[in-house]
């Protein structure tokens, strides 16, 4: 069985990205929609990262963050975590409550905001899940998100101690939304359940 | 000059007075911290589970609770400190994300701060302080010269303890 990401091969690892390009392609149009403006998306990077090293990759574990997290249960159980800094975070509130730009507070948020905020991880996350889904016929069921705003550390170890006890690595897609001059940095963290990565790679036709 | 040694996620490291020892944003994760006030040598381990036991792979040792507090003793023997001499301050544990229906594997962070501190007791070592529990996350600096371990947060204030 492969429990970490770390003992893939080259061409399982490209069709993880592959898929990963997709899942934020797909969650940029439903943004755009959702948004209703226009908005561009830079080809994703991928990252294959121990777990000591990803809270530098988000901006340092002392950055403040709104951390969206849920659970997709199904034949391959994953959870998935969406990492964006809160002042970006507040950006996407604007643009998504027609607020003039700049002006939601990120030590101030109303019920309203957290509820546009997890409505934005909910289709984010939701749009990457059925990529997935679509490429390999599995059924995800995703929870309702649940939202943190606080470290970046503290919500990464969180999410990262419930792979711990298996794994040591964690596959990161940096997605960079844009909408004309402001960029919108998140990041995707895929987290297979043990037993899920061989179930994922078996139905892609890529297993051991 | 002094110095702020960095610890990360899962990780052990030492320092001698007057340097000091972070380790930023606890979420769930418990930071360890022994020292000996004799010799001014500090320790901070940064476990993230509670038990190496059910782990598939347990070669990190500063992981687990258990194994976590094993290598700093060890270590800290080794350059000098007394095991009788240790004593301990802990902060972190915290839950950071609520789901209705919760389950176990949720409370990572209650079943951090219970292990610690019965590891702690295992090996006869005085807890002097704690910070753990709540749902917001933690930074926290260590001085093994005075033995204060500042817990700094956001929006839940910032203490020495």
């Amino acid at each position: 069985m492969v429990y970490d990401f770390s003992e893939l091969s080259g061409i399982q690892l490209d069709i993880l990205r592959e898929i990963g390009n997709i899942g934020s392609g797909n969650a940029a149009t439903a943004l755009a929609q959702l948004l209703n403006a226009k908005i561009d998306m830079n080809v994703p990077q991928v990252n294959i990262l121990p777990f000591a090293e990803v809270p530098d990759l988000v901006g340092g574990a002392d950055l403040h963050v709104v951390g969206l997290f849920l659970v997709a249960t199904g034949s391959a159980p994953a959870s998935i975590l969406f990492l964006l800094p809160v002042d970006k975070a507040c950006l996407l509130v604007d643009m998504l409550m027609g607020k003039e730009w700049g002006k939601t507070n990120p030590s101030n948020l109303s019920d309203m905001d957290i509820s546009a905020l997890m409505e934005l991880g909910n289709i984010i996350c939701a749009t990457y899940l059925n990529a997935l889904a679509m490429f390999t016929q599995l059924d995800f069921r995703p929870s309702v998100p649940a939202l943190g705003i606080d470290m970046a550390g503290a919500i990464l170890n969180s999410v990262l101690a419930q792979f711990g006890a298996v794994a040591d690595h964690v596959l990161v897609l940096e997605t960079e939304f844009k909408r004309g001059d402001q960029e919108i940095v998140g990041h995707f963290f895929l987290l297979p359940e043990p037993g899920s990565l061989d179930v994922i790679l078996a139905s892609l036709g890529v297993s051991l | 000059m002094s110095k702020i040694i960095q610890v990360g996620m899962a990780d052990f490291k030492m320092a001698t007075a007057p340097d000091k020892l972070i380790t930023a944003g606890l979420g769930s994760c418990i930071g360890i911290c022994l020292y000996d006030k004799v010799i001014k040598l500090g320790s901070l381990t940064h476990i993230m589970l509670p038990s190496s036991s059910q782990a598939k792979n347990a070669s990190n040792e500063a992981k687990f609770a258990d194994t976590g507090l094993k290598l700093a003793i060890r270590e800290m023997e080794k350059n000098g400190a007394q095991a009788s001499r240790l004593l301990a301050k802990i902060a972190g544990g915290a839950q950071m994300f609520k789901f209705s229906g919760e389950s176990d594997i949720m409370k990572i962070g209650e079943r951090n701060s219970v292990a610690v501190k019965e590891n702690l007791q295992l090996h006869r070592i005085k807890l002097l302080s704690s910070d753990t529990g709540g749902n917001y996350g933690r930074t926290i600096i260590f001085d093994p010269e005075t033995g204060d371990l500042l817990v700094k947060t956001i929006g839940h204030g910032e203490r020495i303890i």
